[in-house]
């Protein structure tokens, strides 16, 4: 036993010092934060790059006086005498972005319009204006047809649909979006964990086995000591790394959050300098502010706890029982490049679940497929985490981690009585008939 | 120290090792030969508690071979390695450690045969900046640290050079005065050939020889001796009833060699009587068989003997 501590110390304290582990347990965060920076930046720079100013000309006459400004279009009228070259060239060489919407005479029977600029303005320009005409135009229908604009905008029925769940405490708000979400993370990034500690598990034993020093090392240790000294080990890293980054990211996420919202004041702020018509930026800014709302009130149902919890758990279970099976790939094999023949019947169920996760399990995440995929212990670790967000009853939970707990024993042991052969095995390409042989050896 | 009894290994395809007893006494140097494939890997595998014996025991100083005895082996095996990106010291410390030293029994020992090796500079340093001389010293360092009583060598000399085996070997002789006893195994034989006192001769599985080195010499003497003379008028040419003539090499000018089979009943003395007045003698040396002849000698009687078998 004490030799195991020795192992997995070894392990551990070697794989922690290790720059490379700084670095991704730092890195990982700050990239994810930096990401939401990054999109938060572009979506605020974007909005810059669609304002302009927009000089109608207006050969119809409809139109004068009716269009409205936008929060990023200015509105401008123009004589009609604009339309001689000259003065358009002018138009369009003043500074910022100019746009000349040129509208005939016979717009209400053609729906033709023409917007004239340096550059083709892009999709959101074209939809605001053509939305801002398309106003007009069916103000002036109703208004012929002698329909009071009024009257048909006070007729909204509006119906406000709230999706409940019937729990054990009682009917619940659901919240399908964020858990959907969630869902979605936890698949990738437990199938991301169950790989890279997995492999790192194998790599080891690869890199013992190269260098020769297992030979030395089991004459004073059992194999399975160094197995599962190694599998501990590493799996303490895995641990030490997810915790690492939930500290971090709160933290981050902390501090981001304080400095967004004070972004989000003075953004506002400018543009209500900016605008010329203040109450625009008020109607464009409410809905944003609500959708944020409606993500935070949702976020807030969730129950990070029990996904923290059984994330560690099923992290736990689904990586002892894949890197049993890696370290056996790896103690069977002479270099890396031997893997591939081994790896595949290992990433298969893997695969599948994970693939699986996002259109089948997520949408339903209480049939029977998603149910038997969560018992299954080789796919368990993933389909349960994606069932777990929707909420999972406790027994389903408690009968899956023990079919778990017992898949793990089972892979250990196959893969123990694989390992103690295959680390002594130099410069043989082992097939399946021959592992199923190492198997039944005995001693 | 260890009493091998009827140990049989098989694997898929072959026999390792087919009944195989020896003993090896407390305090020898004691030499497991036989060629590449013949099975001694094997058997130090099971010394070790690597692998386990399909049938067949082995006692350590009179107990069942145990994972207690773990600590009082050292084992140097034939295929070398450490790990390469760990600090010399830290390694060092970490399979002392697995030996069932403390860290700090551990430390002292360390540094001490740091000392005597010249090594201490080599602390922090790790495997991969090492040259393999030096990676060959450290490993050996490893295996005695911990101060077993049984310390096993698997091809001790290859990959060193000869400088280091010099070293070495005087190392290992040092241990052995201060009672460490010593297993080697070497497909080389000739390598050993002088420091073992007791050999075992394994092939194709089987133990073909067993006994102390100077027995066996002495069973395998054939009376044959290496007589160099001056150059004489007249050759020399075997004897009835004396001694015949295996060989005559002549250097005009300059020496004749004569390797002179003596005939039973006969001495040496007898034939220098013969000789002394015939010819100026130069040197005289018995053709002591070595081990690696004896070796050929086993195989091929006992192929034939084989062959004989089938045959009949």
């Amino acid at each position: 036993m004490n030799k195991i501590l020795l192992i997995v110390k070894r392990e551990y304290v070697s794989r922690v010092k290790k720059r490379s582990f700084l670095l991704v347990t730092f890195l990982v965060p700050l990239v994810i934060i930096g990401i939401y920076a990054l999109a938060f930046y572009l979506t605020a720079k974007s909005f810059e790059n669609n304002r302009a100013t927009i000089h109608v000309v207006d050969q119809s006459g409809l139109f004068a006086g009716k269009i409205e400004n936008t929060k990023n279009l200015t509105f401008v009228y123009a004589d009609a005498r604009e339309q001689l070259p000259a003065e358009r060239e002018r138009i369009l060489n003043e500074e910022g972005k100019n746009f000349l919407l040129m509208i005939p005479s016979d717009v209400a029977t053609t729906s033709r319009v023409e917007l004239l600029a340096k550059e083709t303005a892009n999709l959101s320009i074209q939809n605001d204006v053509s939305r801002q005409l398309e106003n007009v135009l069916r103000d002036i229908a109703f208004a012929d047809a002698g329909i009071d604009r009024t009257t048909v905008e006070n007729i909204r029925p509006h119906i406000n649909l709230s999706a409940k769940e019937i729990t054990e405490e009682g009917e619940r708000d659901s919240s399908a979006g964020a858990a959907m979400g969630i869902s979605m993370s936890l698949s990738i990034l437990i199938y991301i964990c169950l790989f890279l500690y997995g492999s790192q598990v194998m790599r080891g034993i690869i890199e013992e086995k190269t260098s020769r020093i297992v030979e030395v090392i089991i004459s004073s240790v059992k194999p399975f000591q160094l197995m599962m000294g190694k599998i501990i080990g590493i799996g303490l890293v895995g641990l030490t790394q997810f915790i690492l980054w939930i500290v971090l990211s709160t933290a981050l996420m902390g501090i981001a959050s304080v400095g967004m919202a004070d972004g989000q004041h003075i953004k506002a702020q400018i543009e209500a300098q900016q605008s010329p018509s203040g109450s625009e930026v008020q109607q464009v800014t409410q809905p944003q502010m609500g959708m944020f709302g409606t993500i935070k009130q949702e976020l807030g149902k969730v129950d990070f706890q029990t996904i923290i919890t059984t994330f560690l758990l099923y992290f736990l279970g689904g990586y002892l029982l894949y890197s049993a099976l890696f370290a056996a790939v790896g103690s069977a094999v002479d270099s890396e490049t031997e893997t591939q023949q081994f790896m595949f019947p290992i990433t298969i169920p893997l695969l599948f679940t994970y693939i699986l996760s996002f259109g089948v399990l997520v949408n339903d995440p209480n049939g029977p497929l998603a149910f038997w995929l969560s018992m299954i212990p080789f796919t368990s670790p993933i389909a349960m985490l994606v069932r777990i967000p929707f909420g999972v009853p406790m027994w389903q939970i408690g009968l899956s981690l023990v079919l778990l707990v017992g898949g793990f024993i089972l892979t250990t042991w196959v893969a123990a009585r694989i390992y103690r052969i295959g680390i002594l095995m130099y410069g043989k390409k082992a097939s399946y008939k021959e592992l199923a042989k190492w198997i039944r050896y005995k001693g | 120290m260890l009493e091998i009894r009827n140990i049989v290994k098989q694997y898929a395809n072959h026999r390792a090792l087919d009944d195989v007893s020896t003993h090896v006494e407390k305090g020898s140097i004691f030499g497991l030969l036989g060629p590449n494939g013949a099975g001694k890997t094997s058997l130090i595998r099971i010394i070790n508690q690597i692998t386990a014996p399909d049938s067949g025991e082995v006692y350590f100083d009179g107990e069942r071979l145990n994972p207690t005895h773990i600590g009082r082996i050292g084992y140097l095996p034939e295929e070398r390695g450490l790990y390469k990106k760990m600090e010399i010291g830290e390694q060092m410390l970490y399979l002392a450690q697995l030996k069932g030293l403390s860290r700090k029994e551990a430390t002292e020992r360390i540094k001490h045969w740091f000392e005597k090796m010249e090594m201490q500079s080599w602390w922090h340093k790790k495997v991969e900046d090492l040259s393999k001389g030096m990676q060959q010293k450290v490993q050996f360092v490893a295996t005695v640290v911990h101060r077993p009583d049984l310390i096993i060598l698997d091809e001790p000399f290859s990959g060193f050079d000869p400088v280091n085996v010099n070293i070495i070997k005087e190392e290992i002789l040092s241990l052995n005065r201060s009672g460490a006893t010593l297993i080697f195994s070497t497909h080389r034989m000739e390598s050993v050939e002088e420091l073992c006192d007791h050999i075992v001769l394994i092939n194709k599985s089987k133990k073909i020889l067993d006994g102390k080195l100077s027995d066996i010499k002495n069973a395998y003497r054939t009376n044959t001796y290496r007589v160099e003379h001056l150059p004489s008028p007249e050759p020399i040419s075997a004897v009835d009833g004396l001694f015949t003539l295996e060989n005559t090499v002549e250097r005009p000018g300059e020496s004749t060699t004569l390797t002179v089979k003596i005939a039973e009943g006969k001495t040496i003395n007898d034939v220098l009587m013969y000789l002394i007045p015939r010819v100026q003698i130069h040197e005289l040396k018995e053709v002591v068989p070595s081990i690696h002849d004896i070796f050929v000698q086993q195989v091929t009687a006992r192929a034939a003997h084989t062959l004989i078998e089938t045959h009949e």
